[in-house]
Protein backbone atom coordinates (compact mmCIF):
# COMPACT_ATOMS: atom_id res chain seq x y z
CA UNK A 1 0.00 0.00 0.00
CA UNK A 2 1.57 3.52 -0.80
CA UNK A 3 -0.36 6.58 0.02
CA UNK A 4 -0.25 9.58 -2.74
CA UNK A 5 -1.38 12.71 -4.36
CA UNK A 6 -3.27 11.65 -7.75
CA UNK A 7 -4.38 13.85 -10.30
CA UNK A 8 -7.64 13.41 -11.77
CA UNK A 9 -6.87 13.25 -16.07
CA UNK A 10 -10.68 12.84 -16.33
CA UNK A 11 -14.43 11.86 -14.59
CA UNK A 12 -17.06 10.82 -16.72
CA UNK A 13 -20.62 9.52 -17.03
CA UNK A 14 -20.56 6.11 -18.50
CA UNK A 15 -23.97 5.06 -17.72
CA UNK A 16 -26.90 6.25 -15.18
CA UNK A 17 -24.78 6.52 -12.91
CA UNK A 18 -21.99 5.65 -13.46
CA UNK A 19 -18.61 6.93 -13.89
CA UNK A 20 -15.30 6.54 -14.89
CA UNK A 21 -12.47 8.37 -12.91
CA UNK A 22 -9.12 8.17 -14.40
CA UNK A 23 -5.94 9.26 -12.16
CA UNK A 24 -2.32 10.02 -12.62
CA UNK A 25 0.16 8.81 -10.28
CA UNK A 26 2.56 6.19 -8.37
CA UNK A 27 0.42 2.94 -9.10
CA UNK A 28 3.83 0.47 -7.89
CA UNK A 29 1.81 -0.55 -5.19
CA UNK A 30 -0.66 -2.39 -7.34
CA UNK A 31 0.05 -5.92 -7.63
CA UNK A 32 -2.86 -7.40 -8.92
CA UNK A 33 -6.39 -7.04 -10.54
CA UNK A 34 -9.11 -6.83 -7.90
CA UNK A 35 -7.27 -4.66 -5.51
CA UNK A 36 -8.84 -1.23 -4.93
CA UNK A 37 -8.24 2.29 -3.56
CA UNK A 38 -9.10 4.14 -1.08
CA UNK A 39 -10.03 7.68 -1.47
CA UNK A 40 -10.16 11.18 0.80
CA UNK A 41 -12.87 13.40 0.13
CA UNK A 42 -12.98 16.80 1.33
CA UNK A 43 -15.72 17.30 3.79
CA UNK A 44 -15.86 13.23 4.42
CA UNK A 45 -14.59 11.59 7.77
CA UNK A 46 -13.70 8.24 6.34
CA UNK A 47 -12.27 7.34 2.67
CA UNK A 48 -14.17 5.83 0.27
CA UNK A 49 -13.18 2.37 -1.13
CA UNK A 50 -13.36 1.79 -5.13
CA UNK A 51 -12.35 -1.02 -7.01
CA UNK A 52 -9.19 -0.92 -9.28
CA UNK A 53 -10.29 -1.46 -13.16
CA UNK A 54 -7.45 -0.82 -15.19
CA UNK A 55 -3.66 0.67 -14.60
CA UNK A 56 -0.59 1.18 -16.32
CA UNK A 57 3.03 3.10 -15.14
CA UNK A 58 1.13 6.08 -15.84
CA UNK A 59 -2.20 5.88 -13.61
CA UNK A 60 -5.46 4.02 -12.65
CA UNK A 61 -8.74 3.57 -14.27
CA UNK A 62 -11.88 3.12 -11.56
CA UNK A 63 -15.47 2.98 -11.92
CA UNK A 64 -17.79 3.75 -9.85
CA UNK A 65 -21.43 3.88 -8.80
CA UNK A 66 -22.76 6.75 -7.58
CA UNK A 67 -25.04 5.35 -4.49
CA UNK A 68 -24.71 8.03 -1.44
CA UNK A 69 -23.42 11.46 -0.74
CA UNK A 70 -19.63 10.71 -0.92
CA UNK A 71 -19.94 9.38 -4.57
CA UNK A 72 -22.33 11.74 -5.46
CA UNK A 73 -18.98 14.36 -4.38
CA UNK A 74 -16.65 12.02 -6.37
CA UNK A 75 -18.47 13.11 -9.45
CA UNK A 76 -18.10 16.40 -9.10
CA UNK A 77 -14.21 15.80 -9.25
CA UNK A 78 -12.65 18.06 -11.72
CA UNK A 79 -9.99 17.26 -14.17
CA UNK A 80 -6.84 18.43 -12.33
CA UNK A 81 -7.93 18.07 -9.02
CA UNK A 82 -5.49 16.42 -6.49
CA UNK A 83 -6.79 13.22 -4.30
CA UNK A 84 -5.24 12.07 -1.65
CA UNK A 85 -5.35 7.69 -2.12
CA UNK A 86 -4.14 5.38 -0.55
CA UNK A 87 -3.64 2.53 -3.36
CA UNK A 88 -3.22 -1.09 -3.90
CA UNK A 89 -5.36 -1.95 -1.31
CA UNK A 90 -6.22 -6.27 -0.50
CA UNK A 91 -5.43 -8.86 -2.02
CA UNK A 92 -6.58 -8.95 -5.65
CA UNK A 93 -7.06 -12.04 -8.07
CA UNK A 94 -4.41 -14.46 -7.91
CA UNK A 95 -4.32 -15.18 -11.74
CA UNK A 96 -1.73 -18.20 -11.33
CA UNK A 97 -4.91 -19.65 -9.41
CA UNK A 98 -6.98 -19.12 -12.58
CA UNK A 99 -7.09 -21.95 -15.31
CA UNK A 100 -6.62 -21.48 -19.29
CA UNK A 101 -10.73 -21.22 -19.65
CA UNK A 102 -11.99 -18.95 -17.20
CA UNK A 103 -15.15 -17.50 -16.56
CA UNK A 104 -14.95 -13.60 -15.37
CA UNK A 105 -18.13 -12.66 -14.24
CA UNK A 106 -18.66 -9.28 -13.17
CA UNK A 107 -22.68 -7.94 -12.49
CA UNK A 108 -23.57 -4.33 -12.34
CA UNK A 109 -21.13 -1.84 -10.28
CA UNK A 110 -18.97 -5.03 -9.87
CA UNK A 111 -18.02 -5.72 -13.72
CA UNK A 112 -15.16 -2.64 -13.36
CA UNK A 113 -12.54 -4.87 -11.49
CA UNK A 114 -13.26 -7.85 -14.11
CA UNK A 115 -11.62 -5.83 -16.41
CA UNK A 116 -8.37 -5.69 -15.19
CA UNK A 117 -8.37 -9.39 -14.16
CA UNK A 118 -9.31 -10.07 -18.24
CA UNK A 119 -6.23 -8.08 -19.23
CA UNK A 120 -4.46 -9.85 -16.58
CA UNK A 121 -5.22 -13.10 -17.78
CA UNK A 122 -4.60 -12.73 -21.56
CA UNK A 123 -1.11 -11.27 -20.16
CA UNK A 124 -1.05 -14.51 -18.70
CA UNK A 125 -1.72 -16.78 -21.57
CA UNK A 126 -4.65 -17.61 -20.35
CA UNK A 127 -8.84 -17.42 -21.70
CA UNK A 128 -10.92 -15.27 -20.05
CA UNK A 129 -14.88 -15.87 -20.61
CA UNK A 130 -16.50 -12.60 -19.97
CA UNK A 131 -20.47 -12.71 -18.65
CA UNK A 132 -21.25 -9.40 -17.64
CA UNK A 133 -24.86 -9.07 -15.59
CA UNK A 134 -26.81 -5.74 -15.85
CA UNK A 135 -30.30 -4.99 -14.86
CA UNK A 136 -31.61 -3.42 -18.34
CA UNK A 137 -30.12 -2.30 -21.42
CA UNK A 138 -29.50 1.33 -20.49
CA UNK A 139 -27.13 0.35 -17.57
CA UNK A 140 -24.44 -1.08 -19.75
CA UNK A 141 -20.85 -0.07 -19.97
CA UNK A 142 -17.79 -1.18 -20.59
CA UNK A 143 -18.74 -4.03 -23.17
CA UNK A 144 -17.48 -2.86 -26.19
CA UNK A 145 -14.31 -2.65 -23.75
CA UNK A 146 -14.24 -5.90 -22.86
CA UNK A 147 -15.01 -7.14 -26.76
CA UNK A 148 -11.72 -4.76 -28.16
CA UNK A 149 -9.71 -7.42 -26.05
CA UNK A 150 -10.97 -10.12 -28.20
CA UNK A 151 -12.40 -12.21 -26.05
CA UNK A 152 -15.67 -13.89 -25.54
CA UNK A 153 -18.44 -11.45 -24.10
CA UNK A 154 -21.49 -12.45 -22.93
CA UNK A 155 -23.88 -9.49 -21.71
CA UNK A 156 -27.18 -10.65 -19.59
CA UNK A 157 -29.41 -8.12 -18.48
CA UNK A 158 -32.68 -9.21 -16.06
CA UNK A 159 -35.19 -7.57 -18.25
CA UNK A 160 -34.06 -9.26 -21.53
CA UNK A 161 -33.92 -5.84 -23.05
CA UNK A 162 -30.15 -6.37 -24.64
CA UNK A 163 -28.74 -9.63 -24.63
CA UNK A 164 -29.16 -12.87 -22.80
CA UNK A 165 -32.56 -12.28 -20.65
CA UNK A 166 -31.99 -13.53 -16.76
CA UNK A 167 -28.81 -13.57 -14.14
CA UNK A 168 -25.21 -14.62 -15.34
CA UNK A 169 -25.59 -17.78 -13.80
CA UNK A 170 -27.90 -18.49 -16.99
CA UNK A 171 -25.00 -17.94 -19.50
CA UNK A 172 -22.67 -20.16 -18.30
CA UNK A 173 -20.74 -21.72 -20.94
CA UNK A 174 -20.49 -25.94 -21.06
CA UNK A 175 -17.02 -25.79 -20.73
CA UNK A 176 -14.83 -23.73 -18.82
CA UNK A 177 -12.19 -24.87 -15.72
CA UNK A 178 -12.22 -21.77 -13.21
CA UNK A 179 -14.27 -19.00 -12.42
CA UNK A 180 -13.33 -15.13 -11.06
CA UNK A 181 -16.51 -13.18 -9.88
CA UNK A 182 -17.68 -9.90 -8.28
CA UNK A 183 -21.26 -8.36 -7.88
CA UNK A 184 -23.73 -8.23 -5.25
CA UNK A 185 -23.99 -10.94 -2.58
CA UNK A 186 -27.17 -12.63 -4.19
CA UNK A 187 -25.38 -12.90 -7.70
CA UNK A 188 -21.83 -14.34 -5.62
CA UNK A 189 -23.62 -16.98 -3.55
CA UNK A 190 -25.84 -18.33 -6.88
CA UNK A 191 -22.38 -18.53 -8.73
CA UNK A 192 -20.91 -20.23 -5.85
CA UNK A 193 -23.71 -22.86 -5.93
CA UNK A 194 -24.18 -22.74 -10.29
CA UNK A 195 -20.44 -22.94 -10.56
CA UNK A 196 -18.44 -26.46 -11.37
CA UNK A 197 -15.15 -25.34 -10.65
CA UNK A 198 -13.04 -23.70 -7.92
CA UNK A 199 -12.89 -20.16 -8.39
CA UNK A 200 -12.12 -16.70 -6.44
CA UNK A 201 -15.00 -14.29 -5.56
CA UNK A 202 -14.61 -10.86 -4.98
CA UNK A 203 -17.04 -9.21 -1.70
CA UNK A 204 -18.01 -6.10 -0.92
CA UNK A 205 -18.11 -4.48 3.04
CA UNK A 206 -18.52 -0.95 4.84
CA UNK A 207 -14.73 0.04 5.89
CA UNK A 208 -13.12 2.34 8.63
CA UNK A 209 -9.51 1.97 7.13
CA UNK A 210 -9.04 -0.47 4.30
CA UNK A 211 -6.13 -1.45 5.30
CA UNK A 212 -6.62 -4.09 8.28
CA UNK A 213 -6.57 -1.89 10.95
CA UNK A 214 -9.61 -1.51 12.58
CA UNK A 215 -11.78 -4.99 11.86
CA UNK A 216 -14.73 -3.20 11.09
CA UNK A 217 -15.56 -5.58 7.42
CA UNK A 218 -14.33 -8.94 9.59
CA UNK A 219 -15.70 -12.13 8.30
CA UNK A 220 -16.09 -16.01 8.94
CA UNK A 221 -14.13 -18.59 6.69
CA UNK A 222 -13.51 -21.97 7.03
CA UNK A 223 -10.14 -21.12 7.01
CA UNK A 224 -10.69 -18.70 10.02
CA UNK A 225 -11.25 -15.16 10.63
CA UNK A 226 -10.48 -12.64 7.68
CA UNK A 227 -10.50 -9.15 7.01
CA UNK A 228 -12.42 -8.42 3.52
CA UNK A 229 -10.16 -5.14 3.22
CA UNK A 230 -6.71 -7.29 4.04
CA UNK A 231 -7.35 -10.91 3.81
CA UNK A 232 -9.72 -9.92 1.08
CA UNK A 233 -12.02 -8.74 -1.14
CA UNK A 234 -11.26 -12.03 -3.05
CA UNK A 235 -11.78 -14.98 -1.15
CA UNK A 236 -11.26 -18.65 -2.65
CA UNK A 237 -14.95 -20.48 -3.01
CA UNK A 238 -13.49 -23.33 -1.07
CA UNK A 239 -13.33 -20.96 2.46
CA UNK A 240 -16.53 -19.51 1.91
CA UNK A 241 -19.30 -20.73 4.74
CA UNK A 242 -22.38 -20.55 2.47
CA UNK B 1 16.17 21.41 21.44
CA UNK B 2 12.84 21.06 22.84
CA UNK B 3 12.02 17.91 24.69
CA UNK B 4 8.92 15.82 24.02
CA UNK B 5 9.59 13.29 27.13
CA UNK B 6 7.04 12.30 29.13
CA UNK B 7 6.45 10.06 31.85
CA UNK B 8 3.94 7.38 32.69
CA UNK B 9 4.12 5.98 36.09
CA UNK B 10 7.86 5.83 35.88
CA UNK B 11 8.78 5.02 32.61
CA UNK B 12 9.61 7.68 30.25
CA UNK B 13 8.16 7.82 26.55
CA UNK B 14 9.84 9.75 23.87
CA UNK B 15 6.93 11.61 22.57
CA UNK B 16 3.31 11.69 24.53
CA UNK B 17 2.09 10.03 20.91
CA UNK B 18 0.34 7.19 21.75
CA UNK B 19 -2.20 5.02 18.89
CA UNK B 20 -5.33 3.97 20.80
CA UNK B 21 -6.18 0.44 21.32
CA UNK B 22 -8.85 -0.86 18.23
CA UNK B 23 -7.06 1.57 15.89
CA UNK B 24 -3.37 -0.38 16.01
CA UNK B 25 -4.27 -3.69 15.83
CA UNK B 26 -1.08 -5.62 17.05
CA UNK B 27 0.75 -3.12 15.34
CA UNK B 28 2.05 -5.51 12.76
CA UNK B 29 -0.31 -3.17 9.56
CA UNK B 30 1.84 0.31 10.74
CA UNK B 31 5.28 -1.39 11.08
CA UNK B 32 4.81 -2.80 7.05
CA UNK B 33 4.17 1.76 6.66
CA UNK B 34 6.77 2.97 8.90
CA UNK B 35 9.33 2.32 12.08
CA UNK B 36 6.75 2.33 14.92
CA UNK B 37 9.27 2.79 17.15
CA UNK B 38 8.94 6.89 16.73
CA UNK B 39 5.53 6.45 19.25
CA UNK B 40 5.92 7.15 22.77
CA UNK B 41 4.12 3.31 22.71
CA UNK B 42 1.07 2.28 21.60
CA UNK B 43 -2.28 0.60 23.35
CA UNK B 44 -2.87 -2.51 21.29
CA UNK B 45 -6.32 -4.16 20.38
CA UNK B 46 -8.61 -4.55 23.27
CA UNK B 47 -7.58 -8.25 24.81
CA UNK B 48 -9.96 -10.74 26.08
CA UNK B 49 -9.89 -14.24 27.92
CA UNK B 50 -11.32 -16.16 25.20
CA UNK B 51 -10.93 -15.39 21.62
CA UNK B 52 -14.42 -13.20 20.34
CA UNK B 53 -15.35 -12.92 16.41
CA UNK B 54 -17.07 -9.82 17.42
CA UNK B 55 -20.48 -8.15 16.20
CA UNK B 56 -22.13 -9.04 12.85
CA UNK B 57 -21.48 -6.18 9.97
CA UNK B 58 -21.97 -3.79 9.14
CA UNK B 59 -19.76 -2.45 11.84
CA UNK B 60 -18.98 1.02 10.43
CA UNK B 61 -20.65 4.09 9.70
CA UNK B 62 -19.53 7.58 8.66
CA UNK B 63 -21.19 10.97 11.26
CA UNK B 64 -19.62 14.27 10.76
CA UNK B 65 -16.43 14.69 11.13
CA UNK B 66 -15.89 10.86 12.49
CA UNK B 67 -17.45 7.79 12.29
CA UNK B 68 -19.67 5.04 14.95
CA UNK B 69 -17.64 1.75 15.08
CA UNK B 70 -19.18 -1.53 16.75
CA UNK B 71 -16.49 -3.99 16.06
CA UNK B 72 -17.37 -5.97 19.16
CA UNK B 73 -14.16 -6.69 20.53
CA UNK B 74 -12.85 -9.07 17.96
CA UNK B 75 -9.49 -10.56 19.08
CA UNK B 76 -7.68 -13.76 18.89
CA UNK B 77 -8.16 -14.17 23.11
CA UNK B 78 -4.78 -13.65 25.33
CA UNK B 79 -3.41 -16.48 25.31
CA UNK B 80 -2.87 -16.15 21.52
CA UNK B 81 -1.52 -12.60 21.87
CA UNK B 82 1.08 -13.79 24.57
CA UNK B 83 1.98 -16.98 22.14
CA UNK B 84 1.95 -15.19 18.47
CA UNK B 85 1.38 -11.42 18.23
CA UNK B 86 4.30 -10.21 21.68
CA UNK B 87 6.88 -12.54 19.65
CA UNK B 88 6.44 -11.05 16.56
CA UNK B 89 5.63 -7.19 18.16
CA UNK B 90 9.18 -7.64 19.84
CA UNK B 91 11.06 -8.12 16.83
CA UNK B 92 9.38 -4.53 15.17
CA UNK B 93 9.00 -2.38 18.46
CA UNK B 94 11.95 -2.05 21.22
CA UNK B 95 9.47 0.06 23.93
CA UNK B 96 7.25 -1.15 26.41
CA UNK B 97 3.66 -1.59 25.12
CA UNK B 98 0.34 -0.63 26.68
CA UNK B 99 -1.76 -3.64 26.90
CA UNK B 100 -5.40 -2.80 26.41
CA UNK B 101 -7.90 -4.95 28.00
CA UNK B 102 -11.41 -5.93 28.16
CA UNK B 103 -13.94 -8.60 30.24
CA UNK B 104 -17.16 -9.39 30.83
CA UNK B 105 -16.64 -10.22 34.45
CA UNK B 106 -14.49 -9.53 37.12
CA UNK B 107 -13.06 -12.99 36.83
CA UNK B 108 -12.24 -12.54 33.09
CA UNK B 109 -10.51 -9.23 34.20
CA UNK B 110 -8.29 -10.60 36.63
CA UNK B 111 -7.45 -13.88 34.35
CA UNK B 112 -6.45 -11.68 31.37
CA UNK B 113 -4.43 -8.92 33.54
CA UNK B 114 -2.48 -11.80 35.62
CA UNK B 115 -1.29 -13.82 32.34
CA UNK B 116 -0.39 -10.29 30.66
CA UNK B 117 1.56 -9.99 34.08
CA UNK B 118 4.18 -11.79 32.72
CA UNK B 119 4.85 -10.27 29.90
CA UNK B 120 8.52 -8.09 30.20
CA UNK B 121 6.97 -6.33 26.71
CA UNK B 122 4.08 -5.17 28.92
CA UNK B 123 4.56 -1.66 30.54
CA UNK B 124 1.36 -1.00 31.34
CA UNK B 125 -2.10 -2.27 31.42
CA UNK B 126 -5.17 -0.06 30.26
CA UNK B 127 -8.28 -1.57 31.86
CA UNK B 128 -11.32 -1.16 29.52
CA UNK B 129 -14.76 -0.85 31.62
CA UNK B 130 -16.86 0.16 28.97
CA UNK B 131 -18.04 -3.76 28.73
CA UNK B 132 -21.15 -4.71 29.99
CA UNK B 133 -21.25 -7.27 32.90
CA UNK B 134 -22.72 -10.33 31.86
CA UNK B 135 -23.08 -10.90 36.15
CA UNK B 136 -25.10 -7.76 36.51
CA UNK B 137 -27.88 -7.04 33.66
CA UNK B 138 -25.21 -6.32 31.61
CA UNK B 139 -24.51 -2.78 32.86
CA UNK B 140 -21.33 -1.36 31.72
CA UNK B 141 -18.58 -1.55 35.02
CA UNK B 142 -17.60 2.19 33.54
CA UNK B 143 -20.87 3.48 34.59
CA UNK B 144 -20.80 2.89 38.46
CA UNK B 145 -18.21 4.46 40.83
CA UNK B 146 -18.62 0.71 43.03
CA UNK B 147 -18.24 -1.26 39.73
CA UNK B 148 -15.07 0.84 38.25
CA UNK B 149 -13.74 0.42 41.69
CA UNK B 150 -14.16 -3.15 41.93
CA UNK B 151 -12.65 -4.30 38.61
CA UNK B 152 -9.72 -1.86 39.62
CA UNK B 153 -8.96 -3.64 43.13
CA UNK B 154 -9.69 -6.80 41.69
CA UNK B 155 -7.17 -6.06 38.92
CA UNK B 156 -4.84 -4.41 41.35
CA UNK B 157 -4.21 -7.65 43.52
CA UNK B 158 -2.74 -9.55 40.51
CA UNK B 159 -0.81 -7.26 38.91
CA UNK B 160 2.63 -5.34 39.85
CA UNK B 161 2.61 -3.02 36.80
CA UNK B 162 0.90 0.68 36.25
CA UNK B 163 -2.44 0.15 35.74
CA UNK B 164 -4.85 2.63 34.13
CA UNK B 165 -8.35 2.15 34.36
CA UNK B 166 -9.86 3.44 30.89
CA UNK B 167 -13.40 5.63 31.32
CA UNK B 168 -16.52 5.80 29.47
CA UNK B 169 -17.40 8.78 28.87
CA UNK B 170 -21.48 8.17 28.68
CA UNK B 171 -22.09 8.91 32.77
CA UNK B 172 -23.34 11.39 34.28
CA UNK B 173 -19.94 12.29 36.45
CA UNK B 174 -16.90 11.55 35.04
CA UNK B 175 -14.98 12.68 38.07
CA UNK B 176 -16.68 10.31 40.34
CA UNK B 177 -15.61 7.64 38.42
CA UNK B 178 -12.40 8.65 38.25
CA UNK B 179 -12.14 9.09 41.84
CA UNK B 180 -13.01 5.78 42.85
CA UNK B 181 -10.75 4.19 40.34
CA UNK B 182 -8.05 6.09 42.12
CA UNK B 183 -9.11 4.96 45.64
CA UNK B 184 -9.26 1.40 44.63
CA UNK B 185 -5.72 1.91 44.04
CA UNK B 186 -5.37 3.06 39.87
CA UNK B 187 -2.14 4.25 38.93
CA UNK B 188 -3.83 5.92 36.40
CA UNK B 189 -6.63 7.49 34.16
CA UNK B 190 -6.84 6.83 30.58
CA UNK B 191 -10.20 8.74 28.66
CA UNK B 192 -12.28 9.30 26.91
CA UNK B 193 -13.66 5.66 25.16
CA UNK B 194 -16.18 6.16 22.51
CA UNK B 195 -19.40 8.11 23.00
CA UNK B 196 -22.40 5.68 22.19
CA UNK B 197 -24.59 6.69 18.64
CA UNK B 198 -26.96 5.15 16.51
CA UNK B 199 -27.04 6.16 12.53
CA UNK B 200 -29.99 5.32 10.65
CA UNK B 201 -30.30 4.14 6.85
CA UNK B 202 -33.14 6.51 5.14
CA UNK B 203 -33.21 3.75 2.60
CA UNK B 204 -34.09 1.07 4.64
CA UNK B 205 -35.16 3.13 7.63
CA UNK B 206 -32.95 0.53 9.75
CA UNK B 207 -29.90 1.30 11.76
CA UNK B 208 -26.71 1.50 9.63
CA UNK B 209 -24.72 -0.49 12.05
CA UNK B 210 -26.06 -4.19 12.30
CA UNK B 211 -25.78 -3.66 16.22
CA UNK B 212 -27.89 -0.79 16.54
CA UNK B 213 -25.78 1.59 18.85
CA UNK B 214 -22.10 2.13 18.01
CA UNK B 215 -19.37 4.11 19.68
CA UNK B 216 -18.47 7.66 18.26
CA UNK B 217 -14.80 8.69 18.03
CA UNK B 218 -12.90 11.38 15.11
CA UNK B 219 -12.67 15.30 15.59
CA UNK B 220 -16.28 15.28 16.60
CA UNK B 221 -15.61 14.04 19.91
CA UNK B 222 -12.72 16.48 20.97
CA UNK B 223 -14.39 18.91 23.00
CA UNK B 224 -16.02 16.36 24.96
CA UNK B 225 -12.61 14.68 25.55
CA UNK B 226 -10.89 18.00 26.44
CA UNK B 227 -13.81 18.71 28.71
CA UNK B 228 -13.47 15.45 31.09
CA UNK B 229 -9.29 15.51 31.01
CA UNK B 230 -10.06 18.60 32.01
CA UNK B 231 -12.11 17.59 35.06
CA UNK B 232 -10.57 14.24 35.69
CA UNK B 233 -7.34 16.22 36.17
CA UNK B 234 -8.75 18.36 39.29
CA UNK B 235 -10.61 15.03 40.54
CA UNK B 236 -7.51 12.87 40.72
CA UNK B 237 -3.80 13.22 41.39
CA UNK B 238 -2.44 10.28 39.32
CA UNK B 239 -1.75 10.72 35.65
CA UNK B 240 -4.27 11.07 33.07
CA UNK B 241 -3.84 9.97 29.25
CA UNK B 242 -6.46 11.99 27.62
CA UNK B 243 -7.84 10.75 24.16
CA UNK B 244 -11.01 11.60 21.93
CA UNK B 245 -10.84 12.94 18.28
CA UNK B 246 -7.02 14.02 18.71
CA UNK B 247 -5.71 14.78 14.79
CA UNK B 248 -2.83 16.85 15.32
CA UNK B 249 -0.21 18.24 16.87
CA UNK B 250 -1.95 21.07 18.15
CA UNK B 251 -4.87 18.84 19.38
CA UNK B 252 -1.96 17.30 21.54
CA UNK B 253 -0.98 20.22 23.34
CA UNK B 254 -4.74 21.30 23.82
CA UNK B 255 -5.40 17.79 25.99
CA UNK B 256 -2.35 18.25 27.58
CA UNK B 257 -2.99 22.00 29.01
CA UNK B 258 -6.68 20.61 29.77
CA UNK B 259 -4.43 17.90 32.17
CA UNK B 260 -2.83 14.53 29.93
CA UNK B 261 0.61 13.29 30.77
CA UNK B 262 0.08 11.66 27.43
CA UNK B 263 -2.53 11.94 24.61
CA UNK B 264 -3.52 8.67 22.45
CA UNK B 265 -4.50 8.98 18.99
CA UNK B 266 -7.46 6.60 17.75
CA UNK B 267 -9.57 7.33 14.60
CA UNK B 268 -6.80 9.50 12.41
CA UNK B 269 -5.10 6.48 12.15
CA UNK B 270 -7.85 4.81 10.00
CA UNK B 271 -8.63 8.18 7.89
CA UNK B 272 -4.05 8.21 7.84
CA UNK B 273 -2.02 5.26 8.28
CA UNK B 274 0.65 7.60 9.03
CA UNK B 275 -1.14 10.27 11.53
CA UNK B 276 0.65 9.26 14.13
CA UNK B 277 3.74 9.30 12.94
CA UNK B 278 3.20 12.19 11.73
CA UNK B 279 1.54 14.12 15.09
CA UNK B 280 5.05 12.99 16.89
CA UNK B 281 7.08 14.49 14.22
CA UNK B 282 5.12 17.39 14.17
CA UNK B 283 5.24 18.35 17.94
CA UNK B 284 8.63 20.12 18.09
CA UNK B 285 7.95 22.75 15.72
CA UNK B 286 4.31 23.40 17.40
CA UNK B 287 5.98 23.16 20.68
CA UNK B 288 8.34 26.10 19.61
CA UNK B 289 5.41 28.04 17.91
CA UNK B 290 3.56 28.18 21.25
CA UNK B 291 7.13 28.71 23.19
CA UNK B 292 7.19 25.34 24.80
CA UNK B 293 10.76 23.88 25.95
CA UNK B 294 9.97 20.81 27.88
CA UNK B 295 6.47 18.99 27.36
CA UNK B 296 6.02 17.59 30.33
CA UNK B 297 5.84 21.23 32.10
CA UNK B 298 2.31 22.02 30.32
CA UNK B 299 0.18 19.06 31.83
CA UNK B 300 -2.66 20.60 33.09
CA UNK B 301 -1.25 24.42 32.59
CA UNK B 302 -4.83 25.24 31.89
CA UNK B 303 -5.52 24.75 35.43
CA UNK B 304 -2.72 27.03 37.17
CA UNK B 305 -2.45 30.61 38.09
Amino acid sequence: MTQGIYRVEYNRKLAPDVWELRLSGDTEAVTAPGQFLNIKLEGFYLRRPISICDWDGEGVTVLYKVVGRGTAALSDAEPGQDLDILCGLGNGFDVSKCGSRTLVIGGGAGVPPMYGLAKALLRAGKTPIAILGFNKKEEIFYEERFRALGIETVITTMDGSYGTKGFVTDAFPAEYDYFCACGPQPMLKAVYHTSKTSGLLSFEERMGCGFGACMGCSCKTKYGNKRICKDGPVLEKEEIIW
Amino acid sequence: MVSTKVTLSGIELDNPVIPASGTFGYGQEFAELYDINCLGTFSFKGTTRAPRFGNPTPRIAETPSGMLNAVGLQNPGVEKVIAEELPKLKKIFHKPVMANISGFSIDEYVETCALLDREEQVGWLEVNISCPNVHNGGMSFGTSPQAAAGVTKAVKAVTTKPVYMKLSPNVTDIAAIARACEDAGADGISLINTLLGIRLDLKSRKPLLANTTGGLSGPAVFPVAVRMVYQVYEAVSIPVIGMGGVSSAEDVLEMMLAGASAVEVGAANLVNPFACRDIAAALPEAMEKYGINNLSDIIGGAHHG
